[in-house]
């Protein structure tokens, strides 16, 4: 870990500002995932502002009949909330699913949404990885990518968002509200806040520097059957090799998205118009595309298998 | 005491104490946090510095250059040690590569420089400013590409599994041609890391040219021995110091690099230096399980009688390692007048492979029992009757040599009828229970007993408390226990008035841990240095030994009753002896027993697995402790599901090294992966073993359970996976179509 400066600003504005001043500087909240990074030199801030107090803790109504959940609701605190477990239960059991309950006690809403790849090359610092040193290459792309992506991928970068929280924020047609420097508020889409690697893969999100995230808004409740299926090596505390988020409604409609195959969490509209047909058809269109490798071309197979066991579900 | 005749009637058979469910007395101190563990020591000396051990960040080479300066200048900075500042160190016991010196890498993460700071902060950053030039230089690092080039090898795995590069008895190949009934399958398995809670960690401090070393061990005397050898000083200036250890499971058997650039660094630093490897070099810097391929012929009659048996395993290692001693328990385990086993070594320039948690036994018999399980079928046969048609008294390979005591039919008959086994549909793939296919398998658990020579001293207060000090190690599995509990009964008191003392290399020399030969043979040693003490006391109270009973802090003889502590009324009294074995594990063949049954289920759409309930039934000679035993099966049976279903050190073939070296990429069991288990000891003894009649019990919880998984897994999906771990990918392209 890199020495660093702290500071703890009094409004969302201010905490924008400060980040925006210092190319270096980065926002801090639960450090469930930057704390360990910045101990093995991947990050390495030399200044920390906290964005803890500033009040962004609460979980409202919305005049438009969702919710507006604070940037820092803690993860636990999201998933027990009675108006999410009632009507957003896809996105309590996608929280549920991840991590362990110590973390999700730390770590908050819009630190989940930044939480960055596992990729096991962007861990090691004396391995190439674009993702921690542009321009360095690759090691992923001929080395071990059992758990990376299958679909969205590049030459430059084979990494995956790892957290299932988003993926439940995806298909529920969330937004992400963020307050810049000058104090200038915007909404962005969840479909348009996670970045495919392209040649930039250092670049995880659509956030400007010193964007600092202040909510999460869910629109009105879709009703329908909530389903997060999470698949993985063990029963708890592991990546997903594959997740899947569905909503699904009784005439048989309905949506999913995906985790674990790309470097955000991946759903295809167009795809669901496919659901009443089953989960194969969904797949076939969801993945056109998708350039496995051999290590992890079994995600395709196992996307397929997972939707069907939601829809199974779902429909149980 | 010279041990060469099977044990008689002794004081230990009273079973007042040894033999009865005792909770570990250093419980209460793991559960407060006031058992210290070697990197917090920070009474034992003053102005402790921190060591931060950088590895290297290729796998083979040679280190050009190394640019302190940077480092040098950042805040806190003690001294920095390179490992270009001295030639190649020699090598520890059993080490492979060398642990520091010179400018040769020969694996990833070796040790090249430490960097000592006052806070542990301070050392990490300024290592990260630490500039290398390598030169590169190809390896090898994929077991696959280079098996056919593997050499027969003798090996030994230190821990009663051994063999030569060949070993044959009858005439296998033309057995095996003329079998009715024919079988050959090859099966892998894969690199392991060992994933102790504690890291390796030592505190280092010179006083003249006295070295002490705070460290983690399983093997105080070795470890004495090794640093001697590496740092070229005597044995007599070095103590080693290691009461409290956070697991071993074989990583902590011979010394490793943190011991060693401690003591470099304090050297250097001119004051104690404490140094902790951290999780990704513990994988690359350390030792591993190494991968095996392992092919596995049988042949028998129509009935199931084994006439040829054949196990052929090929690992690799670093030039100077040693090859996994899986094909061993094939020696042993069934009966069959052909046979052969054969061990070949591959060079790779992967970490060092060693010593992991039932090393040869654990990878051999998750092929051997998967193979039984496969012959079984294609016999028509029921898994256990197969086994037990097959059972066999004697050294198969050496027929005048009988078991010392063998049962293991009574393991795997009362472990069906426990398991409910004649339940189980032989049929693959025909249970259902909601969305899972539900599958009972079963395997035999084998692992050899071994007999080390093992010392202790044992002393009588005027207080009337016994201490016994002995350089044996409690790496968290119930030393302190088992040998208070031997104390108490060879001197008749309660477990309140002993007081055990371990792991300083001041104490006589013991047996230590590793190999499950910890538990008897320390315990041993303890016995016959309380046979000393007793007559000692019996001296000094006017008695005649051989009548003397000992019991109620109360010696009687006669009508004449005295206590202890009178003994000592005058003065401490002190007794020192060790327990020495003769031959009769050459006469007769020692091992231990086990049944593993699981049943798993396999969710139908996504191919995960599941353990749902597991059960070992072990035959181990007498049972010190039930509760810590079963704990330690527990433990063992866990590790098995881990070995069976996730846990893989995943090899960058190109680049040479293990990529998933934290926690977060290794994955072992998390409580959740873990269902109901139940251990079931038979209730034996084996006077051939010690005066303990005991054998080694802690790592037949592990030999056999990854088998009966993969079996259980077949039962319930028909799929058949010989290379583990089984993770759902390699299922899921045989699955019946998702519903």
């Amino acid at each position: 870990m890199k020495s660093f400066t702290y500071e703890r600003p009094n409004s969302p504005a201010e905490a924008a500002a400060a980040v925006s001043r210092n190319p270096n500087a980065k926002f801090i909240a639960g450090g469930t995932n930057l704390l360990d990074l910045m101990k093995l030199q991947i990050e390495t801030p030399t200044h920390l502002v906290d964005v803890n107090g500033l009040g962004l803790d609460k979980i409202e109504a919305t005049p438009e009949g969702g919710l507006r959940v604070g940037a820092l609701v803690r993860n636990t605190d999201l998933a027990a909330d009675a108006r999410v477990r009632k009507d957003y239960a896809v996105l309590s059991r996608a929280l549920l699913a991840g991590a362990s309950g110590q973390l999700r006690n730390k770590a908050t809403t819009a630190g989940n949404l930044l939480q960055r790849t596992r990729c096991p090359y962007f861990y090691d610092t004396a391995q190439a990885c674009n993702k921690r040193q542009p321009g360095s290459g690759c090691s992923a792309l001929d080395g071990v990518s059992r758990q990376l992506a299958v679909i969205g991928a590049s030459e430059a970068c084979i990494a995956t968002h790892p957290g299932d929280m988003a993926v439940a924020m995806r298909v529920l047609d969330a937004a992400v509200e963020t307050v810049d420097a000058k104090g200038t508020k915007r909404k962005i889409p969840m479909a348009e806040f996670h970045r495919l690697p392209g040649d930039r893969p250092e670049v995880d999100t659509t956030l400007a520097p010193g964007e600092l995230i202040t909510a999460v808004t869910l629109p009105k409740p879709l009703g329908g059957a909530h389903i997060y299926r999470k698949v993985r090596d063990r029963a708890s505390y592991a990546y997903a090799l594959v997740s899947v988020a569905a909503v699904v409604q009784p005439d048989g409609s309905g949506r999913a998205a995906f985790g674990g195959v790309a470097h955000k969490p991946w759903r295809v509209e167009a795809a669901e118009g496919e659901m009443a047909r089953g989960a194969k058809a969904v797949t076939a269109q969801a993945f056109a595309g998708a350039k496995p490798t051999h290590d992890n071309a079994y995600k395709l197979t196992l996307a397929e298998r997972t939707l069907s066991a939601a829809l199974n579900e779902a429909r149980a | 005491m010279k041990f060469d005749t099977p044990a008689g009637q002794n004081p230990i058979d009273q079973l007042k104490v040894v033999g009865k469910a005792t909770d570990r007395i250093d419980g209460k101190f793991k559960t407060t946090g006031t058992a210290p563990y070697a990197y917090e020591r920070h009474d034992v000396v003053a102005n402790q510095a921190y060591g931060y051990v950088l590895g290297a960040g290729i796998a083979k080479g040679r280190i050009r250059a190394i640019d302190t300066a940077a480092a040098k200048a950042s805040p806190g900075v003690v001294a920095i040690v390179t490992t270009l500042d001295m030639p190649a160190l020699g090598l520890g016991r059993m080490n492979a590569a060398n642990l520091f010196g010179g400018p040769q890498v020969q694996h990833y993460h070796q040790a090249i420089a430490v960097v000592v700071a006052e806070t542990f902060e301070q050392a990490r950053a300024a290592a990260f400013l630490v500039k290398v030039d390598y030169a590169r230089e190809a390896g090898q690092f994929d077991l696959a590409a280079v098996a056919s080039s593997a050499k027969p090898v003798p090996g030994d795995s230190g821990e009663g599994s051994g063999g030569g590069g060949e070993d044959r008895t009858g005439d296998f190949e033309g057995a095996f041609a003329s079998a009715p009934v024919k079988f050959d399958e090859t099966y892998t398995t894969p690199d392991e890391s060992h994933a102790m809670m504690e890291p390796h960690a030592t505190i280092a401090a010179w006083e003249g040219d006295k070295l002490t070393l705070w460290t983690s061990n399983q093997m105080i005397a070795w470890t004495k021995g090794s640093i001697a050898k590496i740092l070229d000083i005597p044995e007599a200036s070095i103590r080693v110091d290691s009461p409290y250890i956070g697991g071993g499971f074989g990583g902590k058997l011979f010394v490793r690099s943190d011991a060693v650039v401690a003591a470099l660094a304090a050297k250097v630093a001119g004051r104690p230096v404490k140094v902790a490897l951290t999780r990704p070099l513990v994988a690359n810097n350390t030792t591993h399980r190494p991968a095996t391929i392992q092919r596995i012929r049988i042949g028998a009659t129509a009935d199931g009688t084994i006439t040829a048996i054949a196990h052929e395993s090929t690992s690799g290692n670093l030039p100077k390692g040693k090859p996994e001693t899986a094909v061993d328990q094939t020696k042993l385990l069934y009966a069959g007048a052909n046979r052969l086993t054969a061990m070949k070594l591959a060079h790779l320039d992967l970490p060092e492979g060693n010593s992991m948690r039932a090393p040869g036994e654990a990878p051999g018999l998750m092929a051997l029992e998967i193979a039984m399980d496969e012959m079984a079928e294609k016999l028509g046969m029921d898994p256990v009757a197969f086994r037990v048609r097959n059972d066999t008294q004697v050294d198969p390979g050496h027929p005048e040599r009988p078991f010392s005591h063998r049962n293991l039919v009574g393991c795997l008959k009362l472990g069906a009828e426990t398991f409910n086994w004649s339940a189980r549909n032989p049929k693959p793939g025909q249970v259902r229970d909601g969305r899972w296919l539900v599958g009972i398998g079963m395997a035999a658990g084998f692992r050899n007993n071994l007999l080390m020579k093992s010392g202790a001293r044992v002393r009588l207060g005027r207080d009337g408390l016994v201490t016994v000090e002995t350089d044996m190690t409690d790496i968290g599995t119930g030393s302190y226990t088992i040998i208070a509990q031997t104390a108490a009964e060879m001197m008749g008191v309660g477990l309140d008035k002993v007081v055990v003392r371990l792991g300083d290399s001041s104490y006589p020399v013991s047996a230590g841990s590793g190999g499950q030969f910890g538990a008897n043979n320390s315990t041993a040693g303890v016995y016959a240095a309380c046979v000393q003490l007793r007559e000692a006391v019996a001296q000094r109270l006017g008695f005649n030994s051989a009548d003397a009973v000992f019991a109620d802090g109360q010696v009687r003889s006669g009508n004449r009753t005295e206590t202890l502590a009178k003994a000592a009324s005058d003065g401490e009294l002190v007794a020192e002896d060790s327990i020495e074995y003769g031959d009769l594990a050459k006469k007769q063949q020692q091992s231990t027993f086990a049944g593993h049954f699981v049943e798993v289920g396999v969710d139908v759409d996504t191919a995960e697995i599941r353990v749902r309930r597991m059960l070992a039934v072990c035959a181990a000679g007498r049972i010190l402790n039930p509760k810590s035993a079963r704990s330690q099966v527990i433990g063992g049976m866990t590790m098995g599901v881990g070995g069976a279903l996730m846990e893989e050190l995943a090899v960058d073939t190109k680049r040479g090294f293990f990529v998933n070296h934290d926690l977060a990429g290794y994955e072992v069991p998390v409580h959740a992966d873990i269902p109901h288990q139940e251990v079931i000891f038979l209730d034996e003894v084996d006077p051939q073993s010690s005066p303990m009649k005991a054998k080694g019990v802690g790592e037949l919880g592990i030999c056999g359970v990854g088998a009966a998984v993969a079996n259980a897994i077949y039962n319930a999906t028909g799929v058949r996976v010989r290379s583990y771990p089984i993770t759902l990918d390699k299922l899921l392209g045989q699955m019946p179509d998702a519903a």
